[in-house]
């Protein structure tokens, strides 16, 4: 690693402050950063560690409300019984991080914020991956992992585990920064970057990840991802749904699909189909089609497609409590 | 760089910084839940008199437990727990294999938790507890693990071994009579190479070793 300095906060303002500062970066639980340095990927000049920021490490569960410090470790989480009881989905999804060591490290917040799988981006050749002459590696190279939903020139996908879910439920992220609080959905974290300069998510320079906080009453939340290895790798595609509405009907669907698309992709068209409807093995097999529509897979990830309508099934199978 | 605030002249920090590098993480986790989660409001108070330092990028004064052993060190903020441990400390347990926190040969216990030692700054263990293969047991005195890893031949070139010792007195400590799956899960963050996972699994299914001590 190049050297780097360090400041560790003891308050969010602190923090704050500090990440104003050009070429200074969060530290959460390392786990990808440190990889990143090492490889050289991204210059830091000072890192600012959030491990003991005050008032960003916590889980409340308040009625249906639950609210996630973005510093809680995933292991933290995982062993909450009142959040894992409240939202059982949450469960799978953390399960998926998969490795306790991943999980006693990992942070909610560096879960959401983690920076792209994308192997190109990881050599050093950018989010975009252009060649000097502005063609794709990702379109002419080994896109296997890649998205199945690009948008313009972005075609990594989002690799948090999280996303999905809390996308799904509608959560809101907390963030602070230079002009104080401020609140958004959790998918307005995240954007597909067409310039070089351009990040995968929205966080202003000193704006910091504060938490999330989701209303979990009266909904049935699910997450099912498809992968190669059990252990130690993201998995190729996940779906979360969301649905709200006393069963076998559906108020209210909600589906997102994870690692096919630069941001958290919002199916926006298969929730529609389903929702007010009865779910059976038809509406959802509807819906898993929906999902997919329009999607542009590229030479070598064709097969996402089909993974994306599995999940999706399964997702719904699951939160519904049908066999699928 | 413009806003770039790092100073060199941390190697002879004074009592201030060391004392904060001592204790001041971990006296500030305590505070999230009654003093205002997501609020940014927590610990203003106790905190504004003083203006963060940057310390770094030169080395600076840290001082943390390693198996059970109290170590002051001067390191650089980009010294891996891992590289600290080993070149510094001469705790050549842990081992530097994948050095990305994918194959689990650095895994040692930070506060009774396994984590990845070469995903972690030593700058960031400041003020914790540290526990290694060593720390479990001695060849005189092997802890249980160690010594059940012996009885079932559960290594053959031993590099993973160290992580996988440290691993499975975790998932002991947690699940002490692990279930099939909670074996995979609890020791998915580990690679044998040489695929000794058949004697692996016969110490953990062997229930033997449950507790850490030494951390």
């Amino acid at each position: 690693m190049r050297p780097f300095g360090y400041a560790a906060p003891a308050t969010v303002q602190q923090a704050v402050g500090l990440l104003a500062a050009e070429g200074s970066e969060a530290l959460a639980g390392g786990t990808d950063l440190l990889s990143l340095l090492k490889d050289d990927v991204e210059p830091v000049d000072r890192l600012v560690a959030l491990r003991g920021v005050a008032g960003l490490s916590g889980i409340e569960l308040d009625g249906g409300t639950l609210r996630i410090g973005a510093m809680t470790t995933l292991q933290e989480l995982r062993d909450h019984d009142g959040a894992i009881a409240a939202l059982p989905a949450l469960a799978v999804a953390i399960d998926g991080v998969a490795s306790p060591q991943l999980r006693e490290m990992g942070t909610v917040g560096g879960d959401l914020l983690q920076r792209p799988r994308c192997w190109y981006y990881r050599r050093g050749f950018g989010l975009l991956a252009l060649t000097a002459d502005g063609r794709s590696m990702v379109t002419e190279g080994d896109n296997r992992y890649h998205a199945i939903f690009p948008a313009g020139q972005a075609r990594f996908v989002n690799p948090s585990s999280l996303a999905p879910l809390l996308v799904a439920l509608g959560a809101e992220a907390v963030v602070h920064g230079p002009a104080g609080e401020r609140r958004l959905p959790v998918e307005a974290l995240y954007q597909a970057p067409q310039t070089a300069e351009e990040r995968e998510n929205t966080l202003a320079p000193g704006e910091i990840l504060a938490g999330v906080e989701a209303n979990v009453a009266g909904s049935r939340s699910a997450v099912y991802e498809v992968r190669q290895r059990r252990s130690l790798d993201w998995p190729l595609m996940a779906a979360a749904v969301t649905l709200t509405g006393s069963e076998p009907r559906a108020e209210k669907a909600r589906i997102v699909l994870g690692h096919a698309a630069p941001t958290p992709h919002v199916a926006a068209a298969a929730g529609d189909l389903l929702s007010g409807q009865e779910l059976t093995s038809e509406t959802v097999a509807a819906a898993a089609d929906a999902a997919v529509e329009g999607a542009q897979p590229m030479s070598g990830n064709r097969y996402k497609v089909q993974l994306a309508r599995t999940a999706v099934r399964r997702a719904l199978g699951h939160a519904a409590g049908m066999e699928i | 760089m413009k806003g770039r605030r790092v100073t060199d002249d941390a190697k002879r920090s004074g009592f201030s910084r060391r004392s904060f590098l001592r204790g001041g993480a971990a006296g500030a986790l305590s505070g999230g839940l009654t003093t205002g989660l997501l609020t940014g409001e927590a610990g203003a108070a106790a905190a504004d008199s003083e203006a963060t330092e940057t310390v770094g990028p030169g080395p600076v004064d840290v001082e943390l437990e390693v198996n059970g052993a109290t170590h002051r060190l001067a390191v650089e903020p980009r010294v891996t727990l891992l590289d600290g441990l080993r070149h510094r400390l001469d705790v050549t347990g842990p081992k530097r294999v994948c050095d990305r926190g994918t194959c689990g040969a650095c895994t040692v216990l930070e506060d009774g938790r396994p984590i990845y030692a070469c995903s972690r700054l030593m700058i960031e263990s400041a003020g914790r507890s540290i526990t290694t293969v060593e720390g479990l047991g001695s060849p005189d005195a092997m802890h249980d693990v160690q010594q059940a890893f012996v009885d079932n031949d559960a290594q053959q070139c031993g590099f993973c071994t160290p992580g996988f010792v440290v691993a499975t007195a975790a998932l002991l400590a947690r699940h002490p009579a692990p279930s099939e799956p909670e074996i995979e899960a609890g020791l998915g963050g580990n690679f044998c190479r040489c695929g000794t996972y058949k004697g692996i699994r016969a110490v953990v299914a062997g229930g033997k070793g449950g507790g850490v001590s030494g951390g």
